[in-house]
């Protein structure tokens, strides 16, 4: 029981602090990217091409000055922050990211924890999302960060039904709650997303609006609401929701990529006789390349298209996703039924 | 199969303790010296007028109740889709047809919702 406490504290450790420097390369990325797209060369002067841009950018947001407006309901103010970071760090601990390694002599799971209802412990964790983003609107007394909130939350609960739904078509299919055990049935090219198409772009396209990125960045859209629910943030609080937003684009990537894009499976790896370990290390690489892929997939979405209007975002969530995903559902059983 | 669980729940201690050491430590090392403008809510530039907490549409309350109902279908549905495929012969057209019922009784009343305008938006 010690040396398995010990192995899932070393695993803990290395997953939290590889999913915060992906977040602190994602937001450098990002901003690279965009510059590209854009015609322009981004940050590029911190370090040998501007590596060390984001560590530049969370040391002077540690040094600055930490403001709780006067009329802000000051616990719920700093409460706020804490639950977003909480949510975003997490998730990532039933997504496997290998199948299993043989290190000194013993079979290591490459995934923190296999619950088996592990699709509802990540669907109560994103419903609990909400609360930070809500909370953090309402506590800072001021009107754009209520609304920035007000409409974030809606927005996140709308697609957070057909987020839902589209998950059932994969459980259909393979019959498990355990992300362990959907990848291993989207071994060779079954991957779901093969196997589920419309299933995929639904859950794709609610993922986008779950992690308030463009198209469906409603709640920060500058233009109307300054900046949205963090309006009244500042320093390490502010850096905390800037962290949670990326930590959960990445977790989205991992989920999408667990769900739909085969996970750890590189199709036939496991007949190339390689050896064990070797084909370990492989799976590993190969799940970090399916993220990375989406992670730049969500960039490029957001550097590409136009926001939606507020009431085009929610009639597509309530009359076009929703239907789609209970036909989405139907078909599936009925395909399910017919094949066996 | 609760020991699965002691990760996740080491895994939140380490989230709760990452806020809370933030949190602390931009108090501690950022610099403090707030004045009453500093501290007042941001307006674009004007001067603030009443609190926040005033009235909103009820458009976010009605989708927040329909979220509830829809989201508690959902619910019911998981328990059905991890069986489904172990069903044999005459017991999956059963479970099937079961669900095709609820589902349309589940779309009876979201077809209710669309006609009484609970999700018009303008």
């Amino acid at each position: 029981m010690g040396i398995e406490l010990l192995i899932t504290a070393i695993k803990i450790t290395i997953v939290v602090n590889v999913v915060l420097i992906s977040v602190a390369y994602s937001v450098y990325a990002e901003r690279r990217v965009s510059a590209f797209i854009q015609n322009r060369l981004g940050p590029n002067r911190v370090g040998p091409k501007g590596l060390l841009q984001p560590f530049a950018d969370v040391l002077k947001l540690a040094l600055k000055e930490d403001i709780v407006p006067s009329n802000a309901n000051k616990p719920i103010h700093t409460l706020a922050p804490m639950m977003s970071i909480f949510v975003a760090l997490t998730t990532i601990a039933v997504v496997p990211f290998g199948n299993t390694i043989e290190l000194f002599g013993s079979v290591i799971a490459l995934q923190i924890t296999d619950v088996n209802v592990g699709i509802l412990y990540l669907l109560a964790l994103t419903s609990l999302g909400v609360y930070g983003i809500t909370l953090s609107g309402w506590s800072s007394n001021s009107k754009y960060s209520l609304f920035g909130g007000i409409r974030s939350s809606a927005q996140m609960i709308s697609y957070e039904l057909s987020m839902g739904l589209s998950v059932v078509g994969v459980v259909l299919i393979t019959g498990s709650l355990s992300l362990q055990d959907i990848v291993i049935h989207q071994f060779g090219w079954k991957w779901n997303i093969v196997l589920q198409p419309v299933g995929f772009i639904i859950f794709l396209v609610a993922s986008f609006a779950e992690t308030n990125r463009a198209p469906f960045d409603l709640p920060e859209a500058e233009p109307e609401l300054v900046g949205g629910y963090h309006t009244e943030y500042s320093s390490m609080k502010f850096a905390l929701f800037f962290l949670a937003e990326y930590a959960n684009m990445i977790v989205a990537s991992a989920v999408i990529t667990t769900l739909y894009l085969g996970g750890w499976q590189f199709p036939y790896l496991q007949t190339f006789g390689l050896p064990p370990i070797v084909t370990s290390l492989l799976q590993i690489l190969v799940f970090c390349l399916k993220v990375a892929f989406m992670i730049f997939f969500f960039i490029w979405v957001r550097w590409s298209l136009p926001r939606f209007r507020y009431d085009q975002l929610m009639n597509l969530g309530w009359k076009v996703m929703l239907p789609l995903s209970i036909a989405n559902i139907v078909v599936t059983a009925i395909v399910v039924s017919l094949l066996k | 199969m609760l020991e699965t669980y002691i990760p996740i729940l080491m895994m939140m201690a380490g989230a709760v303790a990452f806020g809370a050491v933030s949190v602390i430590a931009s108090k501690v090392i950022g610099p403090r010296n707030p004045n009453p403008e500093k501290l007042s809510t941001y307006e674009s530039g004007v001067e603030p007028f009443g609190t926040a907490h005033t009235r909103y549409s009820v458009k976010y309350y009605m989708a927040a109740m329909l979220f509830i109902i829809f989201d508690i279908e959902i619910v019911f549905l998981y328990p059905w889709a991890v069986t489904f495929i172990k069903f044999e012969g005459s017991m999956q057209t059963y479970a099937l047809i079961e669900m095709l019922v609820f589902i349309f009784l589940l779309l009876i009343g979201y077809f209710y919702m669309l006609r009484k305008g609970s999700l018009k938006w303008n």
